[in-house]
């Protein structure tokens, strides 16, 4: 899923500022699962503002609204006969939610609610780490299934570095070294022979050093 | 402010805190009509949605009674109410409302006094507080 972390409530009022109507607009998509974007927030937020115009004597009309995706322009859409009557949308979806607002309902101001760190998963409830970084072209059954380019500080693809101590990452005690990993899995399956086999540079025309990415399904294509 | 008169909302569990309220009507202490008591099964019930609300209502405090660490019957409902009043003490920080407005305490079931006397201390920093709105 795409891991979000919610902004703070002082620089989402900072945002606001001067507003009089706005409404809070929720994704059921990843950002529910990771408890910074679905309905609950949603409603923590509204009335975190409600409490902060009634403290600055600056009451602010709040309307709470939560999509199935903000990634579909059709869910998108169900907020066309409610978007005019609010002066700013502050959307809690990853970064796509409003752009898609502000594509489709250009005239709104639109404010992100939350930033979007990482496409990731839940380790523990409550914690959730990076596993992909979105290369374009996915090679992670060379590294017994982990991958170096979003786990590895450096995103070495041809063995740890010198900054490799006990199985810690140079950068910081709490960041497990990938590679340490991948050679003790490879070891304990027998493959490490492996990691002598040469491969060709990545093509990383594929990742974000392409510029922005689009795909295209054909068959889809209406 | 000699005049105010706070409006606390205070969430207490269906089981220690209530059995402490029992108490404390039994040895004929009460406390004060400011606050509007709000019976739970498990404070480990309340979000953080919940702890809002009332300050959203006009509440001036909010405080919550439930079991020791070691002796919710739900196993460990206080203690996630803990982390959640953490949590909602930073909304109101930066909201601009002083966190002390919100509380949390573990009582002892035959602590009948306990009940009374966190009333009356929630009563009295508020006062000092003044009202939140």
């Amino acid at each position: 899923m795409i891991v979000a972390e919610a902004k703070p409530i002082k620089e989402i009022l900072e945002m606001i500022n001067g507003l009089k109507r706005v409404l809070v607009v929720g994704c059921k998509g990843c950002v529910t699962v990771c408890n910074v974007g679905g309905a609950k927030e949603v409603a923590i937020l509204a009335s975190a503002i409600r409490i902060a115009g009634k403290k600055h004597h600056n009451e602010v009309e709040v309307g709470e609204m939560t999509l199935e995706r903000q990634c579909d322009p059709e869910f998108i859409e169900e907020l066309k006969d409610i978007i005019n009557d609010y002066e700013g949308i502050i959307s809690l979806a990853c970064g796509v939610g409003p752009q898609f607002i502000s594509e489709r309902y250009p005239e709104v101001k639109v404010f992100p609610g939350v930033n979007t760190k990482f496409i990731g998963g839940a380790v523990e409830h409550g914690i959730w780490s990076e596993r992909c970084a979105g290369c374009g072209t996915c090679i992670i059954h060379l590294f017994e299934g982990m991958c170096p380019i979003a786990r590895c500080s450096k995103s070495l693809l041809h063995g740890p570095c010198g900054g490799s101590s006990n199985g810690k990452c140079e950068i910081s005690p709490e960041v497990e070294c990938i590679w340490d990993k991948i050679v003790k899995k490879k070891m304990e399956n027998g493959r490490l022979e492996d990691l002598l086999t040469l491969k060709p540079p990545k093509d990383w025309r594929s990742a974000r050093d392409g510029g922005p990415r689009k795909s295209v399904r054909e068959e889809l294509v209406i | 402010m000699q005049d105010f008169k706070p409006k606390i909302i205070a969430f207490y569990c269906s089981n220690c805190a209530s059995s402490a309220a029992t108490i404390a009507s039994k040895m004929k202490l009460y406390m004060s009509s400011d606050i509007k008591l709000i019976n739970i099964p498990c404070t480990g019930r309340l979000e953080v949605l919940h702890l809002l609300k009332p300050f959203e209502q006009g509440a001036d405090a909010v405080y919550i009674m439930g079991c020791q660490e070691d002796s919710c019957q739900y196993m460990n409902g206080i203690l996630k109410l803990k982390k959640r009043v953490d949590h909602v003490k930073k909304i109101l920080e930066q909201i601009g409302i002083e966190p002390q407005r919100i509380e949390v305490f573990s009582l002892y079931a035959g602590k009948g006094q306990d009940f009374i006397s966190i009333a009356d201390r929630i009563i009295n920093s508020v006062k000092e507080l003044g009202p939140a709105f």
